[in-house]
């Protein structure tokens, strides 16, 4: 892998109005990594997001990218407007606005689009509405528009949140295969078990990184806690870590 | 008999230099009504006809063009409403309750003390075909080209930022830039429709053509289309019912787009209903 760094925040602190949502938070995403921003809810995993992609500012520290990195930005699915009247085709040329002023879809974009979609295995729904789209084909089409820009780094905000388990087997394979294409990818997740344990280095934010490193080194009973507030055990399944999480609530009349 | 009834506005000027400011308005605020519809800011059309009503009075009191003081006025009211609409703790119905209802009460109380009362306040309010002038014309020419021109060159970037804001910001696009420009388009727009439409019912010009064209298409380009045609039919239509029926124009224009809104609504929810018990059946 090289070891040349494309992203790199050092004593990155960002607040919203006078609470501290990150603080001195060291990270570096160097070319051809796979990493996965892990934490709990108001950890500060997508405000790490939105201050690399420039839309959240920093008020301590600094963000250093390589010049002329071109970001590819997934946001969660959860926050797109599905009834807006856009096709995918439209949804994907979007990302071209600042280069091309014509209003209409040319022919070589029409075959770009097209060349983007087949990659990412959905060539039959370039005219189709986007909320006619079912939960994995919404989530290629998004990840289709971000490789549209042909990416240095593609940045993915909860790729699997809302999605069901198949959904989330397609998007890990499909991001497994790009990485393996040599695609620098730099997600956010709070799914230990089906997206983070299987990626190549995790990283545990809360407010500040309590761990960084692959798996096996990071997803232990002590960084887990450190990063939940809540005690966690970690089993072997397969070759891989398996979170098990103790706060098991007692229901009304179980145990009777 | 019946001909020569209908053809008998179109012997006074007055109704000559209305009717084509009334259709070309009505295109327009379809046309700029899609982007209003679409980010959800229904209000902005209501809370920017207001604030350019301070603007006109202001200009009154000043004695400087009214066209360049309501202009100017409405324009920097947009901006302001941008400004603070960002800050998300407040957000935009917010920014435009104050920034436009305190425009508006200056603008009542400058005529109040120094205007020329109550009949110049009704005609900005609900409107005077009889005030449209040839210069009423040009403006609403000149604003519906350079709209017609922002939107075409900027239709990508002003989708974009409608349909994803976030991602287009991290793409490139200046959406603070798009934001403001379309207010201010939307304030020029209103100053030179007021005279016809009036400021209390601009905003159902801005919404209305645009909302039942948004039931018969799923085509963001459809839409550019269909609505300013929905627009410019009903102002056309609008005005010449007016006359007949000797009713307000601008109460007329809008009731005749509510009609409309209500047909394309039944239909499209009754074919909503047959394509949903067809599929029952499968």
């Amino acid at each position: 892998m090289s070891s040349e760094s494309l992203i790199n925040c050092e004593h990155v602190s960002c607040t919203y109005g006078n609470s501290a949502v990150l603080d001195d938070v060291y990270m570096r995403v160097n070319r051809g990594e796979f990493v996965g921003v892990v934490g709990p809810s108001g950890s500060g995993k997508t405000t790490l997001l939105k201050a690399i992609l420039g839309t959240h500012p920093v008020a301590h520290g600094s963000i250093t990218m390589q010049p002329k990195l071109t970001l590819g930005y997934v946001p969660q699915v959860e926050t797109v407007d599905w009834y807006f009247p856009v096709t995918v085709e439209e949804v994907i040329v979007m990302t071209r606005s600042k280069s091309s002023w014509w209003p209409r879809i040319t022919q070589a974009e029409r075959k770009a689009v097209r060349d983007v979609l087949d990659r990412l295995g959905i060539g039959e729904v370039a005219n189709s509405h986007i909320r006619e789209l079912s939960g994995g084909q919404q989530q290629r089409v998004f990840l289709a528009r971000a490789m549209f820009r042909n990416p240095d780094i593609l940045i993915m905000d909860e790729p699997t949140s809302g999605v069901d388990v198949r959904t989330r087997h397609e998007v890990l394979h499909l991001l497994a295969d790009l990485h393996a294409d040599g695609l620098t990818i730099l997600l956010t997740t709070h799914d230990l078990n089906g997206l983070a344990a299987h990626l190549p280095r995790l990283v545990c934010l809360n407010k500040r990184v309590i761990a960084d490193g692959n798996p096996r080194e990071v997803l232990t009973p002590s960084v887990l806690e450190a990063t939940y507030g809540a005690p966690m055990e970690v089993l072997e399944h397969g070759g891989m870590p398996l979170v098990v999480d103790h706060g098991r609530v007692q229901m009304r009349g179980e145990g009777k | 008999m019946l001909a020569f009834d209908l053809f008998e506005p179109y012997g006074f000027q007055f109704f000559q230099h209305g009717i084509i400011v009334a259709t070309i308005a009505g295109a327009l605020c379809g046309l700029l009504g899609v982007f209003v519809v679409l980010r959800g800011m229904s209000y902005i059309g209501h809370g920017l006809s207001h604030a350019v009503f301070g603007g006109a009075a202001a200009s009154a009191v000043i004695g400087i063009n009214f066209f360049i003081g309501a202009g100017i006025w409405g324009i920097i009211s947009g901006v302001l409403i941008a400004r603070v609409a960002r800050r998300r703790v407040l957000g935009a119905d917010a920014a435009i309750g104050v920034v436009t209802t305190a425009s508006f009460a200056l603008g009542l109380a400058l005529m109040n003390r120094y205007g020329q009362a109550s009949k110049s306040i009704e005609a900005v309010l609900f409107g005077s075909v009889l005030g449209v002038k040839v210069a009423d014309i040009v403006a609403v020419s000149l604003v519906a080209v350079f709209a017609l021109a922002v939107i075409i060159v900027w239709y990508r970037k002003l989708l974009f930022s409608t349909f994803d804001p976030d991602v287009a910001q991290v793409s490139g696009v200046k959406v603070s830039v798009v934001e403001v420009v379309l207010l201010s388009l939307l304030s020029l727009t209103i100053l030179v429709t007021m005279r016809v439409i009036g400021t209390l019912l601009i905003s159902a010009l801005l919404v209305i053509p645009a909302a039942a064209a948004r039931m018969t298409t799923n085509s963001f380009s459809r839409l550019l289309w269909v609505s300013p045609i929905i627009g410019a039919i009903t102002c056309f239509v609008g005005m010449n019912l007016s006359y007949h029926l000797d009713t307000s124009a601008s109460a007329t224009i809008i009731l005749l787009d509510a009609l409309v809104f209500i047909v394309v609504y039944t239909v499209a929810g009754t074919r909503n209903r047959m394509k949903m018990a067809s599929l029952g059946h499968v």
